[in-house]
């Protein structure tokens, strides 16, 4: 299946390079190079690219290409879905998934991707067991390593690989048994203009995502949410026991220890969610003329009884800007004139004085009148809130008598939220 | 920590004294530096001799990053290589099944053909072993096997027979992997294990289940009846009966229906229901691979009605990064062709945000245009107005593509989506201009006739617009259409002969044919012009462009020598031409297993193993039979919770007290 693997990073260096099977030669990655060229952009770089002898499938994630070497035919998705596994995993062991870290980490990436893949066929890609085999770097680790010349390879052999279990390791014990869910929701929208102010909504979607972390739980344990009908399309982390959701809208699970995502859901669009923020604008340029102007408040939508906070704006303005004037009642704006990005960092929102950000966009002497008014990304954040209503119930486990302690915290956030103008 | 190299010749005498001493800290030192030197891809073979003599080496992490370096170098160094052999013979017979699977691991790794026997050996011990994770073992060491030495292959067929049998979760992925890279075509091993896989199926780990999936997918194509063979008729009628009136619609219908009655009424294999049962759970799957795997197989496996389930799973995968989403994407503008409905609930989700990479939105903008019917195609040119007006240019010239392409599937938005390509052609922006001329020439070619204004209006255009495909673009519509428009084609004539050395070769091309429809229709006036034309073509650097006016030469201006054809060049170059039908590119590519790198790339990926087609008579189904009864019967659900150690994971709510052991 997967042949080789070669890191890359932006400036084309080959920066790390681990074969499966007999050895790749790293011209191969002058195809992906070439390619990389054609695209400009990193994110238009083809993710499957057919050289006359090899097949390359590669993701982009954190400034680092994952280049794959392929010979022969395998769902592009599984190999995929597999790098990014690898880039979860860096992530996990070192805090970040970036080429310093994995420079400076070398040999812990080399055993790591030695356990993960056997003959190109993913073995061991838990991180429970790969925590195991190979014990993350940590300061005084590494402190003591270097002085006693110990190891970072767990010396007694994993367990959870040999169980049909293995997210979870065996015989794990712990005196207090602890549970903390993160519920997280993010609104997708795409925002119509439609007239100037009135807002037409064509598409709005809840994601939600429920976080379990510092599980302690060492028994199965069964949870139950409030109104489960909301959710229109549920993925599971592979603990969740499907039969038991099925028939009674119930999680009922092992859990892995550490954190995890236990679901992702989507709530069906026929629930209208409530969009909680919105936007008036005016944003427009004249002809004829070296400047535009540019006008935009937000404003919190009535009945939420909750603050919106952490609101930031992006906006990427056409090539023909040359810098903006503009005032703030509220928070900073910066205007990169490179990138041509707006970015207006407002913080919180009080209903009483509504951030505003006005004034003049002045345009390249001459060059012609931009066609595209620019969309307006728009990035929020709700505490205490499930935008679609969904609330954990219960929370039960088995085998123990005394309650567990449990914690749920809700998050709203803005997802893909775009307005266009 | 091997960050810092300094000239590798004069440091490697140093590496190779560290190895030598006793301290295990030293050693681990040094194998530290030559991994990460192999990381980087610098050559550090010539340390082979001292390294493999750390393979058996008590410190473990050392002896881990041994067995990185010689299976790294051992192809290259095969002499040395086998003095750790006798090391991994050892680790076979240890009592502890971590160190035989990995002994088995490392040792089927090493690429040293001398070493066949010793591996067919090991691997057919490690088959019947006691421990299901030295079995897995074994399952992946069969392909490396393979691939080293193909004459095995009986042999290991034997082996994959009897890892299929295996009942553990654990090994069922592993093995069919090895079926599938060493003995896909070998069908027939699978019948026996049918059901149990379709069993274990989610109990299996996710990558196993990618794996399993695809296979049955092509197993179920061998051994089942299509069930919607009833359909495929209806299908087309209904087709038919959307443009067609209501009358015509009612009377199929009950042809349809009387047909229908005569056919034998399928009835599904309960095998094949069951393949379909149990991998729906799957679509709720963390893992983009399985959904996709599951959503392909209800794709190529279920009834129509039945289909319409992974559309949501599917819709969901949107969300991820942003690879994930150009596979799903390609994948679904596959899909959407056939199974338009399914995604029609999901319009929404393909709409395209400005902030989606270019490669993105062209593959929703084919979703779109796909899904594009009479009822929604309102909506469709609406959110295409907006792309319009994108700074993404490559994006909007797929977007003019796409309005061309609704435009000629629904005819009733033809004449407003030609009026708004026509509005373009005033925009600044060529590339623009360019990419709307080429649409609309293929759209006025449906019926000119009526449509002379447009031609004269990009009549005005060539004084303009530079790039030549559309320069080429409306030469050839005024000398096709030059009786619509008599007064204009002939100047436009006059012009391009001026600049015609200037011109890019297409554009010549088109010229000549200008200059030929135009003799043949108004000769008075171009006949001179023609002349003119077709001298320069004469002496042209391109040979097919001096090809052609030869050739036009010989057959509009009639001489002694010219033949018969003469008479007819008329109806030759002026023919009634059929519109071109602008059509998706991803038409007909399900003929490829959905969700495979040969389907993306739509050519056939090497060791693709193509999807049969249906049976027209199903084969004996008792072949799946089994002996043992406990996986045949539907109750083998209550059985198996025997079976499998976790009773938390079975389907029994009744029992509790679960377990923790693991399985060794």
């Amino acid at each position: 299946m997967i042949h080789s693997l070669f890191l890359i990073n932006c400036s084309g260096d080959i920066f790390l390079e681990k074969h499966w099977k007999s050895v790749v030669s790293q011209s191969v990655c002058d195809y992906f190079f070439e390619a990389q060229e054609k695209a400009i952009d990193v994110e238009n770089v083809p993710p499957v690219i057919s050289t006359p002898h090899h097949y390359l499938i590669s993701i982009y994630r954190d400034k680092i290409f994952f280049v794959s070497v392929i010979q022969t035919e395998v769902p592009p998705l599984f190999v995929i879905e597999f790098l990014h596994r690898v880039a979860d995993t860096f992530q996990d062991y070192f805090g970040e998934c970036s080429e310093t870290a994995i420079k400076d980490n070398v040999v812990i990436v080399y055993e790591l991707l030695e356990e993960m893949l056997d003959n190109g066929f993913p073995l061991a890609t838990e991180s429970n067991i790969l925590k195991e085999l190979i014990k993350p770097p940590t300061i005084l680790r590494s402190v003591v390593n270097s002085i006693t010349g110990s190891s970072n390879v767990g010396d007694t052999l994993p367990t959870g690989q040999l169980s049909n279990i293995p997210w979870r390791r065996a015989g794990v014990k712990y005196t207090n048994n602890e549970a903390y869910f993160d519920v997280i929701e993010e609104i997708d929208a795409i925002i119509d203009k439609s007239g100037s102010t009135v807002f037409k909504l064509p598409h709005c979607s809840v994601v939600g995502v429920a976080f379990v972390y510092l599980m302690r739980f060492l028994l199965p344990l069964c949870h139950y949410l409030q109104n489960p009908r909301l959710l229109d399309d549920v993925s599971f982390h592979p603990c969740i026991r499907f039969k038991r959701w099925e028939s009674e809208r119930v999680l009922s699970f092992i859990p892995p220890d550490g954190n995890f995502r236990l679901i992702s859901y989507r709530v069906s669009s026929q629930n209208l969610v409530a969009i909680p923020v919105y936007v008036k604008h005016m944003i427009s340029f004249k002809e004829n003329s070296s400047s535009g102007r540019f006008d935009v408040t937000i404003g919190p939508k009535q009945n939420m009884g909750k603050t919106v906070e952490g609101v930031v704006m992006t906006v990427h303005m056409p090539k023909a800007v040359l810098n903006m004037n503009l005032t703030a009642t509220q928070g900073s704006y910066i205007f990169d004139p490179v990138t041509k990005v707006l970015t207006w960092d407002v913080g919180k929102i009080t209903p009483q004085k509504l951030p505003n950000l006005k004034g003049i966009v002045n345009l390249q002497s001459g060059a012609p009148k931009p066609e595209e008014n620019p969309s307006l990304n728009i990035q929020f954040k709700i505490q205490q809130l499930a935008i679609s209503g969904l609330k954990v119930n219960r929370l039960d486990m088995y085998g123990e008598k005394y309650k567990p302690f449990k914690g749920v915290k809700y998050i709203t956030k803005a997802g893909k939220f775009q307005v266009r103008t | 920590n091997g960050n810092f190299f300094p000239p590798v010749l004069c440091r490697h005498d140093d590496l190779k004294e560290m190895l030598d001493s006793n301290k295990d800290s030293l050693k681990l030192e040094a194998m530290k530096r030559i991994v990460a030197m192999i990381a980087r891809g610098k050559n550090a073979s010539d340390l082979f001799p001292a390294v493999v003599k750390n393979v058996a080496c008590k410190n473990i992490e050392v002896k881990k990053l041994v067995y990185v370096y010689l299976v790294r170098y051992a192809e290259e160094q095969q002499d040395l290589a086998l003095l750790s052999i006798s090391t991994f013979q050892r680790g076979l017979k240890d009592p502890n099944q971590l160190i035989r699977a990995s002994a088995l691991r490392v040792l089927s790794s090493i690429r040293v053909p001398i070493i066949v026997p010793i591996m067919m050996l090991a691997i057919k011990e490690a088959a019947s072993d006691m421990s299901p994770y030295v079995r897995k073992t074994a399952a992946h060491a069969i392909p490396k096997l393979y691939s080293l030495d193909s004459d095995q292959k009986d042999q290991l067929i034997e082996v994959i027979e009897k890892l299929l049998a295996d009942k553990t979760t654990l090994v069922a992925g592993s093995v069919v992997m090895a079926f599938e890279e060493v003995c896909p075509e070998r069908i027939d091993l699978i019948h026996k294990n049918y059901r149990k896989l379709c069993n274990l199926l989610i109990d299996v780990e996710e990558w196993g289940q990618v794996v399993i999936i695809n296979m049955l997918t092509r197993y179920a194509r061998t051994q089942f009846l299509s069930p919607n063979q009833n359909e495929s008729l209806l299908e087309e009628s209904a087709e038919k009966a959307f443009y067609g009136s209501e009358e015509e619609d009612t009377k199929d219908a009950k042809a349809e229906a009387a047909s229908l009655a005569k056919r034998k009424p399928y009835v599904m294999d309960p095998d094949h229901r069951l393949l379909l049962r149990n991998t729906k759970p799957l679509l709720q799957s963390r893992n983009a691979a399985v959904v996709m795997a599951v959503a392909q197989l209800y794709f190529h496996l279920a009834p129509k009605a039945e289909v319409g389930v992974i559309a949501k799973a599917l819709v969901r995968l949107l969300r991820s990064h942003s690879e994930v989403q150009y596979v799903v994407l390609q994948n679904v503008a596959t899909m959407s062709i056939k199974r338009r409905g399914m995604f029609e609930p999901y319009l929404k989700s393909f709409y395209i945000r400005s902030t989606d990479p270019t490669q993105i939105k062209i593959l929703k903008l084919e979703v779109l245009t796909n899904l594009a019917n009479e009822t929604n195609i309102s909506t469709i040119l609406r959110e295409f107005q907006t792309y319009i007006r994108s700074m993404d240019k490559d994006f909007v010239a797929a977007t003019i593509q796409a309005i061309g392409r609704c435009a000629t599937n629904i005819g009733k938005v033809r004449d407003t989506c030609l009026n708004g390509l026509v509005q373009l052609l005033s925009n600044r922006d060529e590339l623009v201009v360019a990419e709307s001329v080429v649409v609309i020439k293929k759209l006025l070619q449906m019926q000119p006739a009526q449509h002379s204004e447009i031609i004269k209006h990009m009549a005005k255009l060539t004084d303009n617009i530079q790039v030549p495909m559309a320069r080429a673009s409306i030469l050839w519509l005024i000398g096709e259409y030059c009786e619509h428009v008599p007064k204009i084609a002939p100047d436009v004539l006059r012009k391009m002969a001026k600049s015609f050395t200037n011109e890019e070769d297409i554009v010549k091309l088109q010229v000549i044919n200008l200059a030929a429809k135009l003799y043949l229709t108004n000769s008075k006036q171009s006949k001179l012009l023609t002349q003119y034309v077709l001298n320069l073509a004469k002496y042209d650097q391109n040979y097919d462009i001096r090809d052609r006016a030869r050739f036009i030469r010989q057959l509009i201006v009639p001489t002694e020598k010219s033949g018969a054809l003469n008479k007819y060049a008329k109806k030759l170059f002026l023919a009634q031409k059929p519109a071109p039908i602008l059509e998706s590119s991803f038409k007909d590519r399900d003929h490829f297993q959905l969700g495979s790198l040969s389907h993306l790339l739509n050519a056939k990926a090497v060791g693709y193993q193509e999807l049969p087609d249906w049976p027209d008579e199903a084969p004996d189904p008792s072949v799946r039979n089994v002996e043992v009864p406990e996986w045949t019967k539907c109750t083998s659900r209550e059985k198996r919770k025997e079976k499998v150690e976790k009773p938390f994971y079975s389907d029994s709510e009744g029992e509790s007290g679960p377990t923790e052991s693991a399985d060794s």
